[in-house]
């Protein structure tokens, strides 16, 4: 599927907090921004890592939890009309003939812009595989790291491997249209809402599913279709379970992905840059927050707020050669209000 | 105080151990690749080892929050992470293995 560009002056790769708050800091030198994430949902490892843990080094809030601060950036950015667009990664980025950079997702949106802002932190979330020994023959034939449509797996017997909420969750919603469900676990103990853990083992108890215990250690099967795996139970022994589909739920790792290819200078899975202007080793991108380094790097969301005002400036420039840029304070500037709608 | 570490490679190593210090660090310290993404902070999961199983009955219970972990990162039966072992004299001789998932990969 391929769509029409859609066409800004600015595409942020990634809506964690610093590319949140470049939305501000590019907003105010009227910068439009699109925004892109691989995640359902904006705030990057704030809110799917920590969305509830207490960050404690934010200045002038003591405490904030990443939920929290997500939605205090969400609102601060909204008065300059962010586009956002979650589910998507990006996977090809190029550098056209007239200067500005096309963007490509895999779920086939493209983008034009003058500028590229890569706020990408750790990369981009992917599911956490299991090292089991020849996995990936099987990989999206009849092992799955995710449901897309649960129609496709009416009738098929599936194993769902794991014990946080989305292997809880999906093991109750697809019960009722698969042939067989069972449930695999290390422990008897789950990291997800307790009542799904309780709706599993009503399951169980009325004989529409089989909990087993162990670790699964190979797997079976021809030509990527799987017949059933091998487990090792906590009592040493192996035992077979039957199976034509798996579902392993192990939670979200972050890997680089794509962005290697993109043509950058990298080191260590990083993006060197400038402390000037926080631009990449291609004039235009710019990388902040984690994904970058410099000399002094500190993985902090402050230092990555700092990289953003810097940016945005340089990014002006580059965008508007010509254009005169003055330095305004939102306290004094009625024109810096007026954008934020509270002139 | 030593513990006794077998690498990737299932070489084993003689490590000077300092009480108090996490297992972890005298690892990290030792210049072994280990991954221990967060620090120390058991929010990650790649400091996992393998423990001897006849040590594992001397170490305290894992916390919830390492159960987590563990269930996230694919541990085993004798699998703990090793920022949650905190030496003590009765650990001296502790025997544990690298697990795959925490050894950085060479760039």
């Amino acid at each position: 599927m391929t769509q029409e560009a859609i066409s800004t002056d600015v595409v942020i790769i990634g809506a964690g907090p610093c590319g949140l708050f470049a939305v501000f800091e590019l907003g105010l030198l009227d910068m439009k921004c699109h925004l892109i994430d691989i995640l359902d949902k904006p705030g990057g490892q704030c809110a799917e890592l920590y969305p509830e843990k207490p960050i404690y080094d934010i200045p002038a809030l003591p405490v904030v939890s990443g939920q929290e601060l997500t939605e205090r950036l969400m609102e601060q950015a909204a008065p300059f009309g962010p586009q956002y667009h979650y589910n998507e990664m990006v996977e090809e980025l190029e550098k056209l003939e007239d200067g500005r950079f096309r963007v490509k997702t895999d779920g086939g949106l493209v983008f034009e812009a003058k500028v590229i802002v890569i706020a990408a932190g750790g990369g981009s979330f992917q599911p956490k595989k299991p090292p089991i020994p020849g996995i990936e023959a099987y990989e999206g034939k009849s092992v799955f790291y995710s449901v897309k449509r649960m129609e496709n797996f009416r009738n098929k017997k599936v194993l769902i491997s794991g014990g946080g909420d989305s292997a809880l969750d999906w093991t109750i919603n697809l019960q009722p249209v698969v042939q067989s469900m069972q449930l695999i676990h290390r422990r008897d103990g789950f990291r997800a809402a307790p009542d799904s853990v309780n709706k599993m083992h009503a399951l169980v108890e009325e004989k529409k599913m089989q909990f087993h215990l162990g670790q699964i250690t190979a797997l079976h099967g021809d030509n990527g279709q799987l017949t059933g795996v091998t487990a090792k139970g906590n009592d040493g022994q192996d035992y077979e379970i039957e199976c034509d589909t798996l579902l392993p739920f192990f939670g979200l790792t972050m890997k680089l992905g794509p962005i290697a290819n993109w043509g950058l200078n990298l080191h260590e899975n990083l993006i060197p840059v400038d402390t000037e202007k926080f631009q990449t080793s291609e004039p235009g991108i710019f990388a902040i927050g984690d994904i970058n380094t410099y000399p002094g790097k500190l993985k902090l969301i402050l230092s990555g707020f700092h990289e953003a005002a810097l940016m945005a400036q340089a990014a002006f420039k580059y965008a508007n050669p010509d254009a005169k840029v003055t330095f305004q304070y939102t306290t004094s500037s009625t024109s810096l209000q007026k954008k934020l709608g509270v002139a | 105080m030593r513990i006794i570490l077998v690498d990737g490679k299932g070489c084993e190593h003689e490590l000077e151990a300092v009480e108090g210090w996490r297992v972890m660090e005298i690892i990290r310290d030792y210049g072994f690749p280990i991954v221990a993404e967060c620090g120390g902070a058991c929010a990650c999961g790649t400091c996992q080892v393998e423990v001897d199983p006849e040590w594992a009955s001397k170490l305290h219970e894992p916390r919830e929050d390492e159960l987590d972990q563990l269930d996230q990162n694919y541990g085993g039966e004798w699998s703990r992470l090793s920022c949650q072992l905190i030496m003590t004299p009765e650990l001296d001789g502790l025997r544990v293995r690298l697990a795959d998932i925490a050894i950085r990969e060479a760039a």
